[in-house]
């Protein structure tokens, strides 16, 4: 039995960044808008007060804040001869939950990508000749210079702390030279460096880089946002990624949207809600709401004008699957749409032992770090490399959280006196020059349902075929070699390099940017959603999120994603609502 | 003589000195009383707010120390409500503290303070009451013991504590200042928590906005001129604070964040200003330095600061100015009655989201993590750093309240 709700004028499904930001501007201009959230409320002062948040054991080993696997999970395989199997425990990537999402816990590295990397397909084809038929990447159909005012509003909204590379077309000292041109500044400067920047910036210096500061949402000092939200400087406590920050530092959107939702009567937040599916009109033209579920099991059929997915990439396309929308995509023919181009990123790195320096990890903040871009998307000329897209080279201190974190160098034992006495050794010593790698989409890296496991709905869990492709290897035996060479003139004891070889494993922590499934473009035959994000199919269902990106960047994707969402708000805004159907003829 | 007159302004009433009588200008009587009613925060104590209660519908409870009030309807409904009240009969309540059928009011009411409003002035309040929408309620039985049930015994009260006064222009001073007295001894009824009680709840005269013990809280001293409590703060301070829901030195919480949340902010900023120069203008005594503490008391307070507070108020307790509160300046922690810092340690507090600052901040509560020692040495630490000499805190006295907050809570 299903009880049938009032209408709404929006329905937004999740409410993480993507879910924050519509309801803003959306409410702003006077609809009447419901959030619907699969977990819980999250707060500051009540869920990761400073006074607890930095638990080690109940956020990052029992992964406090995240998705649990025993109500849904996605089963994995390599490639389509194998059989895929449930991941019972989150490794590569952690997906969020509750409000605020992964918002909530990620570190702050608040990029936006190239210029080039929105037209990669015409880019790339343009400059070095046909692509491989395998690679099946394509443009956004949205353009840098469309987005460049939405980049913009969201480095406000975070109070982003960096430096301009590339104010109005004018290269400026210390920031990217390769950064799209940028309207305005960063509206915080960037946070204090540690010795391991300071060493990795004169490194990249001796070489010829461009070292810049990490575009970073903790705060290098107080800041009010547009919303009149307030931020705190960040203590650089180096507990960022996974938790919670207590200290009001990190840009998430409870601390820079979400309070601003509550006093307004037109915005609605229901948690410990599950959308179970999008419900569709007879004619198969509309979406007619959503269906979800109570934690006490009831259903309810919540009828919209207006259904945006904002859930997690993995979970949009996999609500899509599940609600018959748009056609599933088959590797085999290669036609279809949904679930096509699942990208992930390659991440290798080195990491340097300093005998007599210390490089005190443990001051660290998610974002605090310095990078160089000379590798990036298509900043260097790959002619005859084999491959195109690139990734950025960072030295960051993260964290040195001690049940999580103690490095030791290559030859070490793993456990055992031996170990003890090297991490004891190392523990203030070390530093990491990582490589953030893109990831090409390729024909047989796809998302469906999976045949055999199901969640506690009954439902069928996502299944995800994955594996780096021959683009990535060269990608990243290309840019690794450099990573090593800026460690190795940081002026420590030894350097170990920790390169990516062989299959993708589903298990050691990667990064948690998985994208594709639901992407974007020019075309209803190879894409789920048009340049405004919205559906090919159902004219007044929206998605957000990073399963829109055709493929994937070198670069973290917040900042791209809160800018998608805020162009395809603005479009709802002064275009749809006026005129409701597609804002794109096919 | 003189006499406070309302006038109103265009586009939202605002409150001003002039000769003579009240005038009317373009707005109407309802649109004054709506802004004389939240001057009067009145809505505050006639909403059960810790129930959801309908604004204005009453029956919220009312700690006193002498027992359990219950607030009236202020809603025009026949039977439970004002419907049947006239202007006259709300006048004599706010004026007098006297109701419809001339039982005595009990002073939970601050009619002591808004008696000081003119006929005008409880006109439109009573007109703007009478255009809300009528909601019948449940009467609940105040729980008072003898004799305070009686009602007649407030009628002995207020012979010893009640003057039936009028406001009396000060010829030396500014409008401004007039009017900022006006507005605090009158509508905004500060002293009502801000100055020291008797024995019997009454306003004490010689502790005039130095601090007052309520409920367990201690609003502080907010005389802002020469040693007072809020001497280091200026005049814009004080504003930011009551418009916005924050200053640089602390943010409203608790009570005073009620306080703001349904009154002070949506004052117009001319009288808001017209306060701080009022408050800035009231000098205090000095205070003697207290006797300094042992000093491995101090060491322990300091280790236990470092430990749980710095990360937020900074090493050197500098806090972040409109986010984490400066602690050395303090007049919460500095206080005589350090009750309200004891109180926040131990179950935190939050700052109140306003319109113009919706953040929700909050301090988290360390009932859990600290010891009734290690807080007291915490605040004995605090209270003694530099040159100030505010006083020890007891482990008692930390123990009490935590007994308390584990009763009412």
């Amino acid at each position: 039995m299903t009880n049938h709700l009032p209408k709404v004028d929006v329905v937004l499904v999740g409410f993480g960044w993507t879910g924050a930001i519509y309801a803003e501007k959306l409410t702003a201009a006077g609809m009447e808008v419901l959030a619907l959230e699969r977990g819980p409320w999250r707060d500051t002062p009540k869920d990761f007060a400073t006074t607890f948040a930095q638990d080690e054991l109940r956020y990052y080993w029992r992964h406090g804040m995240f998705q649990e696997t025993s109500q849904s999970t996605v089963t994995f395989r390599n490639n389509g001869a194998q059989t895929a199997l449930p991941m019972r425990h989150w490794g590569s990537f952690l997906p969020g939950n509750g409000v605020g999402g992964s918002g909530v816990h990620w570190n702050g590295q608040t990029y936006r990508f190239l210029p080039s990397d929105f037209v990669a397909k015409s880019h790339n084809a343009e400059r070095y000749g046909p692509l491989p038929e395998d690679m099946t990447i394509q443009d956004y159909g949205v353009t840098y210079e469309e987005l460049e005012p939405h980049f913009d509003y969201f480095e406000k909204i975070c109070g982003i702390c960096g430096t301009a590379g590339n104010l109005r077309g004018d290269i400026q000292k210390g920031g990217n030279p390769f950064e799209g041109p940028r309207s305005d500044e960063y509206p915080n400067p960037p946070m204090e460096m540690t010795f391991s920047q300071d060493r990795f910036e004169a490194a990249a210096r001796e070489m010829g880089l461009n070292p810049f500061p990490v575009p970073s949402a903790n705060m290098s000092r107080a800041y009010v946002n547009p919303l009149g939200l307030q931020l705190a400087p960040c203590t650089y406590c180096g507990f960022c990624e996974k938790y919670g920050c207590g200290n009001y530092a990190k840009s998430s959107p409870q601390t820079t949207i979400i309070p601003v939702l509550m006093q307004r009567p037109n915005f609605t937040l229901r948690t410990d809600s599950e959308v179970l599916s999008v419900e569709k009109s007879a004619d198969g033209t509309r979406a007619t709401g959503v269906t979800y579920v109570d934690t006490s099991g009831e259903r309810f059929f919540q009828p919209a004008e207006v259904v945006v997915l904002c859930a997690y990439p993995l979970e949009n396309t996999r609500l899509m699957l599940l609600s018959e929308i748009g056609t599933p995509y088959d590797p085999q023919t290669g036609e279809g749409v949904v679930g096509k181009n699942y990208c992930y990123q390659v991440m290798s790195g080195a990491t340097v032992f300093f005998d007599e320096e210390y490089t005190n990890g443990f001051v660290g903040a998610g974002a605090l770090g310095m990078a160089v871009d000379e590798y990036n998307g298509d900043n260097f000329d790959h002619s005859g490399l084999g491959f195109i897209g690139g990734g950025y080279i960072a030295c960051y201190t993260t964290n040195a959280r001690p049940i999580e974190s103690h490095p030791v160098p290559d030859g070490v034992p793993g456990w055992g006196s031996e170990w003890k006495q090297s991490v004891r050794a190392n523990f203030l010593k070390t530093t990491t020059v990582g490589v953030h790698g893109a990831s090409m989409a390729h024909r047989s890296n796809y998302l469906d349902l999976d045949p055999t496991y199901t969640d506690r709905h009954g439902r069928p869990l996502l299944r995800m075929t994955y594996d780096f492709t021959l683009n990535d290897r060269r990608l990243t035996a290309h840019i690794t070699p450099v990573a090593e060479e800026i460690a190795r003139g940081m002026g420590g004891r030894e350097v170990n390099v920790a390169e990516r070889k062989g299959s993708y494993d589903s298990m050691p922590y990667q990064t948690t940017h998985n994208t594709g499934g639901t992407i974007m473009g020019n075309d209803p035959q190879t894409s789920v959603c048009n340049r405004y994000c919205q559906s090919w199919d159902l004219h007044n269902l929206f998605v957000a999120g990073a399963g829109l990106f055709p493929q994937n960047a070198g670069y973290n994707p917040t900042g791209t994603v809160a800018a998608l969402a805020y162009w395809t708000v603005a479009a709802i805004i002064d275009q749809y609502m006026a005129d409701p159907g597609s804002l794109v003829q096919a | 003589m003189r006499r406070l007159a309302l006038i109103t302004a265009f586009c939202g009433a605002s409150f001003a000195l002039g000769e003579g009588q009240a005038q009317e200008l373009s707005s109407s009587e309802v649109e004054r009383g709506r802004y004389l009613t939240q001057a009067g925060d009145c809505k505050a104590c006639h909403t059960d707010i810790e129930n959801d209660g309908i604004p204005f519908a009453g029956g919220r409870a009312l700690m006193t120390p002498f027992g359990t009030i219950y607030s009236s309807n202020l809603t025009p409904d026949d039977e439970t409500g004002l419907g049947r009240w006239t202007r006259e009969d709300f006048y004599n309540a706010l004026n007098e503290g006297i109701d419809d059928e001339g039982r005595h009011l009990y002073p939970a009411m601050p009619y002591p303070y808004f008696t000081l409003m003119t006929r005008q002035q409880t006109d439109a309040i009573f007109a703007y009451l009478q255009s809300l929408e009528p909601v019948q309620v449940e009467e609940q039985e105040n729980d008072l013991p003898f004799p305070l049930n009686i009602r007649m015994s407030v009628s002995g009260w207020k012979l010893l504590f009640f003057d039936d006064e009028e406001f009396v222009i000060n010829p030396d001073r500014s409008e401004e200042w007039n009017r900022g007295r006006f507005l605090v001894d009158g509508p905004l009824h500060c002293g009502a928590c801000h100055s020291g009680k008797n024995l019997l709840g009454a306003s004490k005269d010689d502790e005039y906005l130095r601090g007052g013990t309520l409920q367990n809280w201690f609003a502080p001293n907010i005389r802002g001129g020469e040693n007072g409590g809020i001497a280091h703060w200026d005049e814009d301070d004080i504003f930011e604070f009551l418009k916005y829901g924050r200053a640089e030195h602390t943010a409203p919480m608790q009570r005073m964040g009620e306080v703001v949340a349904i009154s002070t902010q949506f004052l117009q900023e001319e009288d808001l200003r017209a306060v701080a120069t009022y408050l800035k203008s009231l000098d205090d005594t000095s205070r003697e330095p207290e006797e300094a503490p042992e000093t491995a008391r101090l060491e322990a307070g300091e280790g236990i600061y470092f430990d749980n507070c710095a990360a937020c108020h900074a090493t050197d307790a500098s806090g972040v100015p409109y986010f984490f509160a400066p602690l050395g300046t303090s007049n919460k922690l500095h206080a005589k009655d350090p009750s309200t810092v004891i109180r926040i340690i131990l179950g935190g507090a939050r700052a109140q989201p306003t319109e113009t600052v919706p953040s929700m901040l909050a301090m988290p509560p360390f009932a859990w993590k600290l010891t009734d020692t290690q807080i007291a040495d915490l605040l004995t630490f605090l209270r003694n750093t530099g040159d100030r000499r505010s006083g020890a805190v007891s482990a008692e006295a930390v123990a009490e309240m935590r007994e308390y907050l584990a009763e009412e809570y």
